[in-house]
């Protein structure tokens, strides 16, 4: 059975969500593919024939393709994968922007967010912010779903390399174009993959505040993220939200440092396997959630906490 | 310009969901049920642009059961001109409502589609970029700004890592993300305009569509509960439970 799985990136380098996205696929069949679509991207396709259970690389390379517009990206993902059992992609923003399009034109649902597979037509999402998990059996020949990355272990990185053929592109199209871009720059790990987040919210009360946070994350190696509260306020942009709005993680360690932990938040890393809750208030909600819970003031706790690393 | 707003009748996002005891689907039996919260933003996004002189009429669509009208009156008191009631079943699947929502389109020939990104319920994200795949428009998925100008919409998109800005040519279908705006209330006089506002009802037949489920709902379930926490008296003694008892950090 081929699986098709749509390769996140930069056209610099391959995200690690997409290695979770393999594991996945390899649930659904034993042909899987990878699709690298974008522009000068061979770097690119050079690590995804790295990835372990991948057979071929199928690599796009073209400058309609820069910015994986949906527009264009569609048309080739239907090429390459109505033939297939399944077409996988993270249930990143370009995954979430990609295959409803692709879903639509081939005439089949789309499955958002899976958490699990239990067999090759039925699957586990969470609806309702994650309050509830739905089990929904698939009656179409092509499944298409967004993989939540966080449910998933990582394929491997092997020495081996797998055959990578180029695809030529599908079609030109001018209904949409990319105008620009703004990318936070930061040194710090993904903040979905990393396997210790330190999260800040309203508490902190401003952004210069927020930096209380970068020597815990500088000992720890840690990702830095944010509530909703603290986005909205303003602190520091919106690509470091973790929630049911923002991004979805499950380190193994998380901690949250003055975020009450409002169900929106929650939504976003009750799956962490571990919570430390650092917060003054001890009725906040977040200490419902967390292993370790410590009743303190944050900005005496943090300089603590760095020290004590 | 005329815009088509969808909205979805949802449970109210300040109420807990419950299942049913036979674990068949949710409990939305004498639930508090309101507007989906993006799609308010779609609304307020839409009555924005006709404040600024650049939408002269907004047309409200929902599809369900006969009480989505309180949901379309609710959009009316915010400024939408009338309302298109598609009547189906309240669980619709994202690409039955996609193919009724691309009907209203070809009736209405709106030059653009506004929606929420996703709905509270269903968490989906799909029925934007769905409808644009059947009309064959392009999508800005997840705005968190919009501008029109000579036939085009220039529109900032929340995207992973940051903000992507697009150019997309009208007609076409945007979703809105959180950050676009803060929905207005609805004020009293409004409410009472709204009533008189006119409400089209139409079926999928009428509209020339086929409904077709694709997914069938095999049940649903309480997330796995977390273990009870302990709680720590000191930075120290989180330190040493996180190195000795959970083993997280060296």
């Amino acid at each position: 059975m081929k699986v098709l799985v749509i390769a996140e990136h930069d056209n610099i380098s391959l995200k690690s969500s997409t290695l979770q996205v393999v594991s996945a696929a390899r649930k659904l069949g034993n042909e899987i593919q990878l699709l690298v679509a974008g522009h000068d991207c061979a770097a690119v396709a050079e690590q995804a024939s790295h990835v372990e259970g991948v057979g071929r690389v199928l690599v796009c390379d073209h400058e309609s393709l820069a910015h994986q517009l949906a527009e264009a990206v569609a048309p080739l993902v239907i090429q390459l994968g109505s033939n297939a059992a399944a077409i996988l992609a993270a249930a990143s923003t370009n995954g979430k922007n990609l295959l409803p399009r692709v879903a639509a034109m081939l005439d089949v649902a789309q499955i958002s967010e899976v958490m699990a597979i239990i067999d090759a037509s039925t699957f586990v999402r969470p609806i309702y912010a994650g309050n509830v998990l739905a089990t929904v059996q698939s009656s179409d020949p092509v499944k298409v779903a967004t993989v939540r990355t966080s449910s998933f272990a990582a394929a491997q990185i092997v020495a081996e390399a797998c055959a990578v053929e180029t695809v030529e592109p599908r079609s030109s199209q001018t209904q949409s174009c990319f105008v620009s871009a703004s990318h936070s720059t930061s040194t710090r790990p993904e903040l979905g993959s990393a396997r210790v987040v330190i999260a800040g919210g309203r508490g902190l009360g401003s952004a210069e505040n927020f930096h209380l946070l970068d020597q815990v994350a500088d000992k720890l190696g840690a990702a830095i993220g944010a509530s909703r509260a603290a986005v909205d306020a303003g602190y520091v942009s919106n690509d470091l939200q973790v929630g049911q709005t923002g991004k979805i993680v499950a380190p193994e360690l998380y901690i949250a440092v003055g975020i009450s932990g409002a169900i929106q938040h929650l939504a976003g890393m009750k799956d962490s396997k571990v919570i430390v809750a650092i917060n003054k208030d001890p009725e906040a909600a977040i200490f419902q959630v967390a292993d370790y819970g410590l009743v303190a003031d944050l900005f005496t706790a943090l300089p603590e906490l760095a020290a004590a690393l | 310009m005329k815009i088509v707003v969808a909205v979805k009748r949802t449970l109210d996002a300040y109420v807990k969901v419950r299942i049913r005891q036979d674990r068949s689907n949710v409990d939305l039996a004498s639930a508090k049920m309101a507007m989906n919260p993006f799609c308010e933003i779609a609304v307020e996004a839409a009555v924005r642009l006709k404040e600024a002189g650049v939408a002269t009429e907004i047309v409200v669509v929902s599809v369900g059961s006969d009480k989505v009208q309180e949901q379309l009156r609710g959009a009316m008191a915010l400024g939408a001109d009338r309302g298109v009631h598609v009547q189906a079943d309240d669980e619709l699947e994202s690409l039955n409502i996609a193919k009724l929502l691309r009907a209203v389109v070809e009736k209405e020939q709106p030059s653009l589609v506004l929606l929420g990104k996703q709905a509270i319920d269903s968490d989906n994200n799909q029925v934007g970029q769905m409808l644009a795949a059947l009309c064959n428009y392009p999508q800005a998925t997840f705005a968190s700004r919009i501008a029109i100008a000579d036939g085009q919409a220039t529109v900032a998109r929340e995207v992973d890592g940051g903000e992507q800005v697009v150019k997309v040519t009208l007609p076409a279908i945007i979703t809105t993300d959180l950050r676009l705006n803060e929905p207005r209330y609805a004020k009293l006089p409004e409410i009472m305009k709204a009533k008189k506002k006119p409400v089209e009802v139409l079926t999928p037949a009428q509209l020339g569509v086929t409904l077709r489920q694709h997914l069938k709902l095999v049940e649903v379930n309480d997330p796995p509960p977390r273990k009870a926490g302990v709680r720590v008296g000191s930075v120290q003694e989180l330190v040493a439970k996180l190195k000795n008892e959970a083993k997280v950090i060296a």
